[in-house]
């Protein structure tokens, strides 16, 4: 069994949610994000999203597109971000780590050489955000090869038809976009996401995770009563980068980081009791 | 009359998910993948609806100018001393380029499905130009996102989308120029996608755009061969126009692809010259990659991160290229060349003194490579240039070089 499969049965056992968090590889330094990933477990994360720094990332909202700007500016590059996941394995076996990022760094260093790095390296899922079902084939095939999940978005746009095209080549787990928007857009309508995901469960068994609105413990807490796991992303980067901005060292960033995610920590297991 | 192979070649593409060969396709998040099916089926009703093409084809002469003519510039020729060279004059119609032809369709596209609102991207500010001249007329909001540099170097034309009643946003994310200002459009599209329709100005884009701004370009070419038959009782022998996103190039050569014997020739921005890296030449230095929702030639490093770009003219400033185009290019249909800035500059000065045309920077980039190009043929033999844009936008650019306090 996968590590990500085993990761939502064993939450499922204990009748919890999974918490999800995002950070952006490099930002805002290199030697910050191993660490960073150890802190964020013993703060309560069940599975990591590492961000793979892009110059165009398109669905990113500013304060995590600051987080790829602060990470290119480091050098960070895909290679390196698969060395820092390599480098994170030694201490850590089970936590499931999950790449989100967009295609051309994949595409560019070539998917079967990619799959066969991610997975020397010991991870476990990758979602590409411009890459919807239409256009998966040649990288699921690689993928697949090597036993990495390929994670998809579900959107608030995305009709019912589509659900069950998405659902038959999904694995790992479902992503649903909270909102129509850019990551740590606006404010989620927690009515609608519980609709869209009894929709999707319709169609899929797979656990869903719901991630692109979610900022603190009260959104993190009604997300939670819904879904299978909940996604942290533009809260986290921004609470590192204002560390740094009020004149913070990298120790205070990953404390402040470890603070924020231990509060929705709480706040999810608040919903399951 | 039987249709041959390459006639059969070019009007298959893209195929149904939007591909030129291995080129173009949807590369966009899942929240745009609705939006862009339903503008495929709207777009494919009204491509053969009768009263919408009658409705394209009233405005496209009553409000746009149509047709341009096709103008011998017998002076710039004569001074070559050899093919002779005919100017496609785009710069005559309403707003001063060609990006008018697409703004106009595509904002009757928005009409018929109901949107109130339209948001472009614009580089040297022509399609932001277009777009919010259209909006003006059908009464629609309109907002365009503009690079900060690209704001600076074209403040004219920011001025009038504001006098239009345009929104324009400065965007100073990435390199501040054209490719940021479409990832800005992106993210307001995906927000606001229920409302909004998203004016894509160039050939590119995820599908259907690069075919739906093809089609709508090509009235160029198509009026351009007809008019080459009646004033000079053939087709020219070759074609020239730039090529940023390449949406004047492609309306240009599109109608005349399966004319085996016409030359064609994409002209991109060789900026310092391709050796300096300081370009922004993709077709003629770069690699496949995907940005902005297709496959296509980029300039791009080695960890396939998007290079900036540079040329003078803010239109070509822009790291990837249309679909179609790099397709075109590896089935060697059409050849991509580069005019590097002072060439250009050169083409500016040149055709503004010998024929009273004044032309943009970025249309300067095709004349600059046509002169090379006539030069190496015979009297006997013509030459349609693209004349896409008037330079009256880029007056202050050229004095700036110059030296020269306006």
């Amino acid at each position: 069994m996968s590590r990500i499969a085993g990761r939502f049965q064993q939450l499922a056992a204990q009748g919890r949610t999974a918490l999800i968090p995002y950070i952006v590889a490099g930002d805002p330094s290199q030697d910050i994000t191993v660490p960073l990933m150890h802190r964020m477990v013993e703060s309560g994360a069940d599975i990591i999203e590492i961000g793979v720094p892009f110059s165009d990332p398109m669905s990113e909202g500013p304060v995590i597109q600051q987080g790829h700007e602060r990470a290119l500016a480091n050098g960070m590059c895909l290679s390196r971000v698969l060395e820092l996941v390599q480098e994170f394995r030694k201490s850590d076996d089970t936590t499931p780590l999950l790449l989100m990022g967009y295609a051309n760094p994949v595409m560019h260093m070539g998917y079967a050489a990619f799959a066969d790095a991610a997975s020397a390296a010991g991870l476990d899922a990758l979602l590409t955000v411009d890459i919807p079902p239409e256009e998966v084939d040649d990288i699921n095939a690689q993928l697949q090869r090597v036993g990495i999940d390929n994670i998809f978005l579900v959107a608030p746009t995305t009709p019912e038809e589509r659900i069950t095209r998405i659902a038959a080549g999904a694995s790992g787990f479902i992503y649903y976009v909270s909102l129509k928007g850019v990551t740590g857009a606006g404010h989620l309508d927690s009515d609608e996401v519980a609709q869209r995901l009894a929709a999707i469960r319709r169609h899929s068994t797979l656990p869903l995770a719901v991630g692109f609105g979610i900022k603190d413990a009260d959104s993190a807490r009604t997300v939670a009563a819904v879904a299978d796991g909940v996604v942290v992303g533009s809260a986290l980067v921004n609470a590192m980068a204002q560390t740094l901005a009020d004149g913070g060292n990298s120790g205070q960033a990953i404390e402040a980081v470890a603070a924020l995610l231990g509060e929705i920590r709480k706040g999810i297991d608040n919903a399951a009791s | 009359m039987t249709i041959n192979a390459s006639e059969e070649l070019y009007v298959a593409v893209p195929d149904e998910q939007g591909r030129f060969g291995p080129y173009g396709g949807k590369f966009v998040s899942e929240t745009l993948m609705a939006a862009l099916a339903e503008l495929e089926v709207v777009y494919r009703n009204m491509s053969t609806d009768k009263q919408f093409q009658q409705e394209l084809d009233h405005d496209l002469q009553h409000y746009v100018g149509r047709p341009s003519p096709l103008y011998e510039a017998r002076r710039w020729s004569d001074s070559i001393g050899g093919a002779r060279i005919y100017l496609k004059r785009e710069d005559l119609n309403h707003t001063g380029a060609h990006k008018v032809n697409n703004t106009v369709g595509q904002a009757l596209l928005a009409k018929h499905m109901g949107k109130k609102r339209v948001i472009a991207e614009t580089g040297a500010g022509q399609h932001g130009v277009a777009t919010a001249t259209i909006a003006a007329r059908l009464g629609l909001d309109c907002v365009v996102f503009m690079g900060e540099t690209d704001i600076q170097r074209q403040a004219l034309n920011v001025y009038r989308m504001k006098l239009l009643g345009a929104e324009v946003v400065s965007v100073t994310s990435g390199s501040r120029t054209l490719k940021d200002a479409m990832n800005e459009a992106m993210r307001d599209w995906v927000t606001n996608v229920d409302n909004t329709f998203y004016i894509i100005g160039t050939v590119a884009g995820p599908h259907p755009y690069p075919m739906l701004v093809r089609d709508f370009q090509c009235v160029i070419g198509r009026e351009a061969r007809a008019q080459s038959l009646a004033q000079t009782g053939r087709l020219p022998d070759a074609l020239v126009a730039c090529v940023g996103g390449g949406s004047n190039a492609i309306g240009l050569f599109h109608p005349f692809l399966q004319d085996e014997t016409v030359a064609m020739y994409g002209v991109e921005a060789g900026g310092h010259g391709i050796s300096t890296n300081q370009h922004a030449a993709p077709l003629t230095a770069g690699t496949p990659g995907v940005l902005h929702g297709n496959r296509t030639y980029l300039m791009q490093d080695s960890d396939g991160q998007i290079m900036d770009t540079h040329s003078i003219s803010a239109g070509l400033d822009y790291p990837g290229v249309g679909p179609e185009h790099s397709w075109l290019k590896d089935i060697g249909r059409v050849n991509y060349v580069v005019a590097n800035d002072d060439e250009a500059l050169r083409a500016f000065h040149k055709l503004t003194k010998i024929e009273g045309i004044m032309p943009a920077l970025e249309t300067s980039h095709a004349l600059a490579y046509a002169e090379t190009l006539a030069a190496s043929m015979t009297p006997e033999q013509t030459i349609i240039v693209n004349l896409s844009g008037r330079g009256d936008k880029d007056i202050l650019t050229v004095a700036e070089i110059d030296g020269i306090v306006v």
